[in-house]
């Protein structure tokens, strides 16, 4: 019973809906306020955060100070006007580290993304079209994979592939792949059913011109939604992934490292080490969770007027 | 008008055609019972011929059609198809093609020859492809032409149905119900088939609509020389465009004739309850409308003895024990009941109300 | 009933594929990763090769691929997970001993995210499209924008060390620790049944950030489902009965559409605590909760992939049996179910 209207789906369309109920409010007595604005948003935010990283990436001291080096300011001073927000116990700039410290999140989403959602896809194409023993046998599979708690399993596969960032890649690749086969798998039964498939299989066209011409269109637009929450989601478990240590090695600028290591300074009271790269992975996880439902609500008029 | 049915002439010769589907309980694997869909059927359809196939919903007509197609794979029971290209081609040996047993590749060169035109113009065709690469397609999968012959080739045949070359850039969703059952009948066109299963084609079709689509498919038949086999699940629809008529009940044949004789000459009881259904545009002639008791019985468990024998009004005793042999009652008039020879059904006759003459001859 | 059982049954048959799917899974990841496990436990560590092969033969690694997995296998089936590479303690009997703490957490956890998912959700639905529903529907997106392990940290940095209301992390405070004697391991229920008014003090102030914690951070889902509930609820021809007759709007909510409204949310518990689950992971490390999920992370750290192998299936297990617990509950309350 569960299709991806109540896993990962659901789970991150909340989002954007609560947030379409504070621009609506925002934007009461103007006129409609369209989905559109939901997924324009989303969009800036992301394409801001890809931008931002982007700068960090090609000029590090943008702001004037360099994210790696030590001793660009005071040891574990506060937010002031030259350091905005603060600096760590190497005496680095936090502000210069925030900058840069999405390129990890961003890389292992988007690639941990594509790499689920080509296999996931495929294969719930090829099980919901072929049906049968193969069908079971991978449902099986994928409701086993599903069931577990994605983060731990995560953690489990990073720790076996050996921390840095081709090993997270590899670790959201798969942890994914039941959300997409689930999507894709489900969308592919339906499309199966239709009386146009039966008029391609009439004219003698065959299993794999099928699935790539006729079945594999059909279900783009619900995977380019679930796409999009599974991105909020990832770079939830790349932050994850980052603070527990399998992240990219020390001296690099990573949002989640740079809160495990600012829990070190805590009892200190050095909430600045932790409270900013928080703030930045809270925002991009929103912009693709509202990426997200503005394409819902494109492909899929009914839900918008339903309120939920 | 109507060739007589010899064995060289026929186009399509079916025997004993039987689909059962199995019934499953929920979340089980255990076998409930089979849904005797089509139960041994036999068919015989002459080149440019049309068969019209008739029954209520339910009755298997259209897993029938589709079993003849291989859209549905048949439980048993023979197909002949007399495929010109392929004995042209040489790669058939005999004269008709034996299509249960056609391998892959025997079956695609078949489909070039046996094509299907849909009931719901809507559902069947897929909305994310313009109507130039749904009608192309089939050129495309056969390998047929370059592109710029095969743009060609669609043209032809969207002129041949009615639909011009503008529309080839348009999306399903652009037409109308008509226009969209037009779609189809060039996708099935452009191959050039013999043979075109049409599954109740003008059913989902508002009325003054059927008669423009079922002109033309007679157009096309005189054009092209195709045969159909026609479906529906009113006579009225069949009356014109059929040479024969075949009335299904229950995944059976009940009875078979040319479409004169049928009419004027029921021989079972279910054709008589069909027949007196079928409108007449006289507004002084009224006919006993008899209206069937009870509803269709499950496939599943269908009656003992002969399956109309519930809501047969001359039922007897033998009715409920025996079923009736299919046979041949003179005139290549074939019927399934036990007392076909006896009883005087009532026909459709101009202007006759009486209507006793029925006795087969 | 005997309908109940039956369903029951073949629920749990269904999760042992699952169970062995993932064991599956999981012992070929590890054996299929370059090196053995012995060597990657020792690693750098000036062991000689003698020890480490005497140690392999001791762990069975020195066989074929295909009998170790058939050992392990029916180990796991016998209810023996091997023992720990690091501390040679048998796996199954390390996470007994922390199953508790997980468990009470895990709890905790979901009340907190129940009350305030069925409260907010409720509360939103009845006064749908007005400031209050706004400010719901923003708190539901923060619950599910921020990670889990930030939350804590805050609270932490807030409530135990500026505010000083709370301990910043364990599960007893000081002297507590050597003079509390555990019963069950869940320390609540230990300090009622000990009658220890003063360590049931001291156990629900460590408990109150994590659960608090993990709660806000997954009280999302329950939240949006109650309120999307509520609202289908409301709008059936019931209510609005309820209402003509004249009732009173809160006897409406609370007698007529409440009991409706909650039923389906029950469907979601499942992937809730899958979700709780994830949660608890990071929840015990960032507040030092000396739970499965941890020891999970610290065999992990430790490369002992037997303690590791052990952990999954464990929490595998735990899963399969709250989701088949959460199906059971379902057909029970909703009388329209029937197996």
């Amino acid at each position: 019973m569960r299709d991806y209207g109540e896993g990962q789906g659901v789970r991150r369309s909340f989002l954007a809906y609560g947030f379409l109920a504070l621009l609506h409010r925002v934007s009461r007595g103007r006129a409609a306020l369209h989905k559109q604005t939901v997924l324009k948003v989303g969009l800036v935010i992301v394409l801001a955060f890809l931008l931002m990283t982007a700068i960090a990436r090609a000029w590090p001291s943008v702001n004037g100070y360099s994210p790696i080096l030590y001793r660009d300011g005071p040891r574990l001073g506060g937010p002031s006007l030259s350091h905005w927000m603060g600096t760590d116990q190497l005496q680095r700039d936090v502000f210069s580290r925030i900058l840069g410290g999405g390129y990890a999140s961003l890389i292992v989403a988007f690639a941990g993304v594509a790499l689920s959602m080509v296999t996931g896809s495929l294969l719930g194409w090829i099980s919901g079209y072929a049906g049968g023993w193969l069908d079971r046998v991978l449902s099986l599979a994928m409701d086993a994979i599903y069931a577990f708690p994605s983060l731990i399993l995560a953690i489990v596969l990073v720790a076996m592939f050996g921390a840095g960032i081709s090993p997270m890649i590899w670790a959201v690749g798969v942890v994914y792949i039941p959300t997409y086969f689930r999507v894709t798998r489900a969308e592919s039964m339906q499309v199966r059913e239709t009386t146009y498939i039966e008029a391609v299989r009439a004219i003698g066209a065959s299993r794999t011109r099928i699935v790539l011409r006729h079945v594999a269109p059909n279900t783009i637009n619900a995977i380019m939604a679930v796409s999009s929450f599974n991105l909020a989601d990832a770079i939830l478990t790349v932050a994850a992934l980052s603070f527990l240590g399998f992240g990219l090695p020390p001296p690099a600028p990573d949002w989640g490292f740079d809160i495990q290591n600012g829990q070190k300074y805590l009892q200190s009271g050095s909430w600045w080490l932790i409270t900013f790269p928080g703030l930045m992975i809270i925002a991009l996880s929103l912009g693709f969770g509202l990426i997200g439902e503005g394409i819902s609500d494109l492909v899929n008029p009914k839900r918008r007027r339903k309120h939920v | 008008m109507i060739r007589v049915a010899g064995e060289e002439g026929a186009l399509l010769e079916v025997t004993g055609l039987t689909k059962h589907f199995p019934v499953r309980q929920k979340g089980f694997r255990r076998l409930r019972g089979l849904v005797r869909a089509v139960d041994g059927i036999d068919l015989r359809i002459q080149e440019r011929e049309t068969l019209g196939l008739v029954g209520e919903s339910g009755c298997g007509k259209t897993t029938a059609g589709r079993a003849v197609l291989r859209l549905v794979e048949p439980t048993a029971g023979r197909i002949l198809f007399r495929s010109r290209r392929m004995a042209a081609d040489g790669v058939a040996e005999a004269r008709a093609v034996d299509v249960l047993s056609a391998s892959r590749r025997e079956m695609k060169m078949l489909r070039r020859d046996m094509q299907i035109i849909f009931q719901d113009p809507y559902s069947s065709l897929n909305p994310r492809m313009t109507v130039g690469s749904i009608v192309g397609e089939p050129l495309i999968v056969h390998r047929m032409g370059r592109a710029l012959e095969r743009a060609d080739r669609v043209r032809e045949v969207l002129a041949a149905v009615g639909l011009t070359p503008e529309h080839m850039r348009r999306y399903p969703h652009e037409f109308s119900g008509g226009q969209r059952q037009r779609i189809g009948i060039a996708r099935a066109l452009v191959l050039e088939p013999q043979l075109i299963v049409c599954d109740e084609p003008v059913s989902a079709l508002d009325v003054s609509i059927q008669a423009q689509v079922l002109n033309l498919l007679e157009d096309l038949q005189r054009e092209f020389g195709l045969t159909y086999l026609f479906i529906a699940h009113n006579l009225s629809v069949v009356k014109h465009i059929s040479n024969r008529v075949a009335v299904m009940y229950l995944g059976r044949i009940v009875e078979l004739a040319s479409t004169e004789r049928l009419f004027a000459e029921p021989k079972h009881p279910y054709t008589e309850a069909l027949v007196s259904a079928v409108p007449v545009p006289e507004p002084d002639y009224m006919v006993e409308r008899m209206i069937l008791q009870g509803d269709v019985p499950s496939p599943v468990t269908p009656p003992s003895g002969c399956h109309f024998h519930p809501r047969c009004r001359y039922a007897v005793e033998v009715c409920r024990s025996e079923a009736p042999v299919y046979r041949d009652v003179g005139h290549d008039h074939f019927v399934a009941c036990h007392r076909g020879d006896e009883l005087s059904l009532q026909p459709i006759r101009d202007g006759d109300r009486s209507g006793g003459g029925g006795t087969a001859s | 009933m005997s309908g109940l059982l039956r369903y029951a049954f073949q629920r749990l048959l269904l999760t042992i594929p699952m169970i062995f799917i993932l064991l599956t899974v999981i012992f070929l990841i590890i054996r299929v990763m370059p090196g053995d496990p012995i060597s990657m436990v020792y690693g750098a560590r000036p062991v000689s090769e003698e020890l480490k092969a005497e140690k392999r033969a001791e762990y069975g690694f020195d066989k074929p691929i295909l009998v170790q997995y058939g050992v392990y296998i029916s180990g796991v089936f016998r209810g023996d997970f091997g023992n720990s590479i690091r501390t040679s303690t048998p796996v199954l009997q390390e996470l007994f001993l922390r199953f508790p703490a997980t468990i009470e957490l895990a709890l905790f956890g979901l009340l907190v995210a129940a009350i305030l998912g069925f409260t907010t959700g409720v509360l939103a639905a009845t006064r749908a499209d007005r400031p209050v529903d706004h400010g719901i529907r923003v708190f539901h997106i923060a619950s599910f924008a921020i990670p889990v392990f930030w939350l804590g940290l805050m609270f932490q940095v807030i409530f135990a060390v500026k505010l000083k209301w709370l301990p910043v992390a364990g599960r007893l405070g000081g002297e507590m620790a050597f003079t509390f004697r555990p019963v069950t391991g869940l320390y609540v229920l230990d300090a009622i049944l000990r009658l220890d008014g003063h360590a049931l003090l001291d156990v629900l102030q460590h408990l109150a950030l994590p659960a608090l914690t993990l709660g806000i951070a997954t009280t999302g889902l329950l939240g949006r489902m109650s309120r999307a509930s509520m609202l289908e609820t409301l709008d059936q021809d019931y209510v609005t009965t309820a209402r003509a007759k004249g009732l009173g709007e809160r006897v409406v909510v609370l007698r007529h559409a409440l009991r409706n409204a909650l039923i389906p949310i029950v469907t979601v518990f499942g992937l809730e605590f899958a979700v709780l689950m994830g949660g608890a992971v990071l929840t015990e490390t960032v507040f030092s909760w000396p739970g499965i999920a941890s020891y999970l992370i610290r065999s992990i750290n430790a490369r002992d992939y037997i303690a590791v192998q052990g952990s999954v299936v464990f929490i595998a297990l735990f899963i399969s049996v709250i989701n088949l617990i959460v199906d059971l509950l379902y057909s029970l309350i909703d009388p329209r179910v029937r197996y």
